[in-house]
């Protein structure tokens, strides 16, 4: 039955011997756009609900059901996922079943560096980080997720201690650019802006594939 | 009643006003709870009397369906900022008249770490129900914590943090201290959105509080048992 949804190359060309790669939703654009650089069925790409972020206890079932049916069906796995708030319970998972994670706690983390996030850090405390994803969906996310619209005097209960966004930039797309600024201005922030393009994940990628065997993206 | 026809809370008997209260709280009504306060008070009510029936009762539903996920976060901090006014009122008469005191607590979110919402709605509600509540704020060294334990002698610390990489500070903070021996001397109470049970054990503290509720009822409990237990030792 036809669905009317796009097809990624990977789902046209999908090779079981290929790498799987389950992730945050909230990455799944990045993450197509780094699974391109690859031939075509190469690299996988299955995502769990982005908003699950505000229901941790939800992603490490939803992932134990993803893995659980890949694995039963001979596949090679990683996992590309913060701890995004199970307090552990998302590495002691994947540790029991031998499947590898991006290293790093947080996105932010991941598309900084280790160094330079710690740094940045230690610059300000209060820095509220904001991402591609988090630009292209800051009014459903924040303003109305967080019932801002609703309820405007709870900005200050949120972002009260924070002094600054920092945006760091997978994409160096000056609209969202704008649309960054204009945020740190809804949140009575200051702006900053640093270009991190896709960081560890690509890396990750390119190591995860190489271990399945498939070609490595320089041999492409 | 018609949903839109106006209450004068004044016009309410005390049973009434309570209930209206607590409805005025869950929907985050600042300026009616204020008013609610008052004309409590200037029935005779005391004004522990009001911070408990009035308020803690109310922001205890409120805790309720936030954890039976009927409320979600925002209309929860609502509800706190209209008990945050109404305590305003009756925080210096609650000085002034005296009411039961359970024990002390200081409570800071740990060092690299400033985010305080759960931390103040702790505070809040241990503040209501009888706590004196010293608060560090946010990012605090462990410094901080061993400085006010010093001076301030409470029975209970509350660490709080948001991050996953600013929870490990908590046992930073237990580690020293176990270092000076005073470990024993205090009840620690952990707290924050990636913790849980497990973490709580792993650094050492006496109990992890998902949320402000869990941290009032645990807080009690906790020093019961051991003014029982000093009681029963002698």
């Amino acid at each position: 039955m036809a669905t009317g949804r796009p097809e990624t190359q990977a789902m046209r060309h999908n090779h079981d011997d290929g790498l799987l790669l389950i992730a945050c939703g909230a990455l799944a654009r990045e993450l197509v756009d780094i699974q391109r650089q690859f031939p075509p069925g190469t690299v996988e790409i299955t995502c769990l609900p982005a908003s699950w972020h505000n229901h941790p206890e939800r992603i490490v079932p939803g992932l134990r059901r993803k893995v659980g049916a890949a694995q039963r069906a001979g596949r090679n796995i990683a996992v590309v996922y913060g701890d995004c708030g199970t307090g552990g319970e998302l590495d002691a998972y994947l540790e029991s079943v031998d499947v590898p994670r991006i290293p790093g706690p947080h996105c932010y983390e991941m598309f900084l560096g280790k160094q330079t996030f710690d740094d940045e850090m230690e610059a300000e405390v209060g820095t509220f980080f904001l991402t591609d994803y988090m630009v292209r969906h800051f009014e459903r996310i924040v303003m109305q997720g967080m019932g801002l619209r609703k309820h405007p005097q709870l900005r200050d209960m949120y972002f009260g201690n924070y002094t600054r966004a920092l945006y760091i930039a997978q994409r160096d797309d000056s609209a969202l650019r704008q649309k960054a600024e204009s945020a740190a201005v809804e949140l009575g922030l200051a702006f900053e802006y640093k270009f991190s393009g896709y960081g560890a994940f690509q890396t990750f990628l390119a190591d995860a594939v190489s271990s399945t065997g498939s070609p490595r993206l320089a041999d492409t | 009643m018609a949903d839109d026809e106006e209450i004068i809370l004044a016009d309410l008997d005390d049973d009434e006003l309570v209930q209206q209260m607590h409805d005025d709280l869950y929907d985050g009504l600042q300026e009616e709870i204020v008013e609610g306060v008052e004309i409590l008070l200037a029935r005779g009510w005391t004004p522990y009397e009001v911070l408990t029936n009035a308020l803690v009762e109310g922001m205890t539903i409120v805790g309720i369906d936030f954890r039976d996920g009927i409320l979600f976060v925002p209309e929860v901090l609502m509800a706190a900022n209209a008990m945050k006014a109404g305590m305003g009122l009756l925080r210096p008469l609650l000085a002034e008249t005296g009411a039961p005191r359970v024990g002390t607590m200081v409570i800071g979110t740990v060092k690299g770490d400033i985010h305080d919402i759960g931390k103040n709605l702790v505070s809040m509600m241990l503040e209501g129900a009888g706590f004196d509540v010293i608060d560090l704020g946010i990012n605090n060294p462990v410094e901080n914590y061993l400085e006010a334990l010093e001076e301030h002698k409470p029975d209970i610390l509350g660490m709080s943090a948001l991050l996953t990489t600013t929870m490990p500070y908590m046992k930073v903070v237990i580690d020293a201290l176990i270092e000076k021996g005073i470990r024993d001397d205090y009840i620690v109470l952990v707290g924050g959105a990636p913790l849980n049970e497990a973490f709580a054990d792993s650094v050492g503290a006496d109990a992890y509080c998902r949320d402000a509720a869990v941290a009032v009822e645990t807080a009690k409990e906790m020093i019961a048992a051991r003014r029982e237990k000093a009681q029963a030792a002698g």
